[in-house]
């Protein structure tokens, strides 16, 4: 409130208000820090903890058992959790794939030539991200059984795409304007043509920018349950479809410490990658939303 | 590749100006093929995208315009199908089953509802994530030790499946649950109409808060730190420097999280739809829509087809009167602008 007093204040005074102002930072990001992990915590030990004593408000580790994990990937009751993990990684992984191959293209356009409709194309690619799941689904869902595709993979993949894929050009258009070009420009000149340019020079510098585009197509794809809990059946269900509908031991009782665990076993390879490559997915998150 | 070392470009020159600028070189013939590159490069992409989503939207259309086969709840016949004009479209806005309102707890009596839950967990969700977003922002944009820390752990309830976090949520509200717990409270979370609501905000809001702040520091990190220094010289105070500097600058930046945001938040499906299946008036429209599926394609196809309009027609408004243009902070720099 007085910065103006700063200077003409004692040295003193001042000191003690630099303190307190980074203190109150401190305290700040203390509070931001609990209040995004707390609940992640309060998963871990839930999904380590023994069936009885689910309610229990302990807040460390009492208890401790793999019993959920076991009761997760427990065929006799029902679960079929690694076939749904596996499921899960090939809908995520082709969706990811197949928009990152038509992606990179359409975002080296976008992100380098000078075309007309740019604009068009720009707001039809955000358009389409934004686009309702709802809308897509109710049609899908007739025509899929029309032609034998309910509880198909490629039911799952292909309505994916239209929002990985959009994602997936948004994010590398604003990566590849980042590029140094001079390269190309330099390859160019020295008698590579616009393809040899792009292959030779600009492939090996986009890799990263590639790379980190499409762990965020992955997340998105893996995250998915709206298509997913209407459009796959027993054989092609999804992890996050098979954690919301997840039978327990006891029928008409929520088995909370077993979801916990499942939970923990979807959630915990993306924490990881996130934590090891958090300042390209920051960096990816935010492309394009400024500058 | 980071955001932070970006030199600040004047927010003035929007894309289009470019061409001309680039038009008045004169390159022609490079300006040709490279529009027969860009036109290659781009088509599948868009080819893809037409199919997966054009295709299905306009096959939605479609539907919407024909009866549903099944029994006409008014006159008790079945119903053949065929042309069905708008009336599908008149159910869902009207209420009306056949001649009549339709019956209280039917699907067809509750669009109003659900466009009223719907726009009011918009309205309240990304209000807090805005709030709560620019203060973890303005805590994040601060250079202490721990920062980047801080930053990895704000990523971790954005990593978590939407599903998860249901499911977590779910738990920590459940009866006997942590919540109740440390507030000793005894209230049914899940089951009665504004905890329902307020368990299903709490959650969207720990989901989403650190995308909205990830996005915002990026808008603060583009002001430059000599803007500040020539404010503080000036003699503004802090508040002054906030509304003054602050605000106007991250505005842009701002404005299109809160348009994602609020996209997002209109098809909101997943929390609601795991947490209390849409009971106690937590029915979103995307979740009529999911229910409606098995009760007949067509009408849920013109239901889809009202949803997808209201989204269309709210984004519609931010970009046009509130200035969240996310196609123009897209639009990349061309060569012509790089120096």
């Amino acid at each position: 409130m007085t910065a103006v007093s700063i200077d003409s204040a004692p040295k003193t005074a001042a000191r003690r208000r630099e303190r307190w102002a980074s203190g109150r930072t401190y305290l700040s990001a203390a509070l931001i820090f609990i209040w995004c992990l707390l609940p992640f915590y309060w998963m871990i030990v839930t999904a380590f903890r023994d069936v009885g004593y689910t309610f229990d408000s302990t807040p460390f580790f009492t208890h401790v058992t793999w019993d959920n994990f076991t009761t997760v990937f427990s065929e006799n009751l029902g679960n079929h959790f690694g076939r749904n993990l596996l499921n899960s990684l090939l809908v995520a992984g082709v969706t990811t794939v197949v928009a990152l191959l038509f992606g990179v293209f359409a975002a080296y356009a976008l992100s380098r030539l000078e075309f007309r409709f740019k604009f068009l194309v720009l707001g039809f690619v955000l358009g389409a991200s934004m686009f309702p799941g709802v809308a897509l689904v109710t049609p899908l869902f007739q025509l899929f059984t029309n032609i034998g595709w309910y509880g198909t993979y490629q039911a799952l993949i292909i309505p994916n795409i239209s929002f990985v894929l959009p994602l997936t050009v948004y994010t590398l258009t604003s990566f590849f304007r980042e590029m140094p070009w001079e390269l190309e420009e330099s390859a160019r000149i020295d008698g590579c043509t616009q393809g040899q340019a792009f292959r030779k020079v600009i492939m090996p510098l986009a890799a990263p920018a590639v790379f980190t585009t499409a762990i965020l197509a992955f997340i998105a794809s893996w995250n998915e349950f709206l298509i997913a809990s209407q459009l796959s059946n027993e054989q092609t269900k999804t992890v996050t479809v098979a954690i919301a509908y997840f039978a327990g031991a006891q029928a008409h009782q929520e088995p909370y410490t077993a979801v916990m665990a499942a939970g923990t076993v979807v959630t915990i390879p993306l924490v990881i990658l996130v934590l090891v490559f958090q300042r390209k997915i920051v960096a990816g998150l935010t492309a394009g939303a400024v500058k | 590749m980071s955001t932070l070392a970006q030199p600040k470009r004047a927010p003035e020159t929007p894309g289009p100006k470019t061409k001309k600028v680039q038009k008045e070189v004169g390159q022609d013939r490079a300006a040709t093929s490279q529009g027969r590159w860009a036109f290659w490069l781009i088509s599948p992409a868009l080819v893809l995208l037409a199919v997966v989503i054009v295709y299905p939207v306009v096959n939605a259309i479609i539907m919407a315009f024909q009866k549903d086969q099944g029994l006409d709840p008014a006159t008790k016949l079945f119903v053949q199908g065929g042309p069905a004009g708008f009336d599908n479209f008149v159910h869902w806005l009207a209420q009306q089953c056949g001649s009549a309102a339709c019956a209280p707890g039917t699907l067809g009596s509750q669009f109003w509802g659900a466009v009223g839950t719907t726009f009011f967990f918009t309205a309240v969700t990304v209000v807090l994530e805005t709030v709560l977003g620019f203060w973890m922002a303005v805590i994040m944009a601060r250079s202490f030790r721990g920062r980047s820390a801080l930053r990895a752990a704000v990523l971790v309830p954005w990593a978590i499946p939407t599903a998860v976090t249901a499911k977590l949520w779910f738990f920590i509200f459940a009866f006997d649950g942590i919540a109740n717990k440390l507030f000793g409270t005894a209230i049914l979370w899940t089951g009665s109409e504004w905890p329902a609501r307020w368990a299903i905000i709490i959650s969207d809001v720990w989901k989403t808060t650190p995308f909205m702040a990830l996005l915002i520091l990026a808008g603060l990190q583009i002001i430059p730190a000599e803007v500040y220094e020539a404010a503080k010289v000036d003699g503004a105070s802090a508040w002054q420097r906030f509304t003054q500097i602050t605000l106007p600058l991250v505005k842009p930046a701002l404005m299109v999280a809160v348009l994602f945001r609020v996209l997002d938040a209109l098809r909101m499906y997943d929390l609601p739809a795991i947490m209390t299946q849409g009971s106690n008036n937590t029915t979103t429209l995307s979740i009529l829509v999911v229910e409606q599926i098995r009760q007949g394609f067509n009408s849920a196809a013109a239901l889809s087809t009202i949803t997808f309009l209201i989204i269309f027609l709210v984004a519609f408004i931010f970009v046009r009167f509130l200035g969240a243009n996310a196609v123009a902070s897209a639009t990349p720099k061309t060569k012509g602008q790089e120096k």
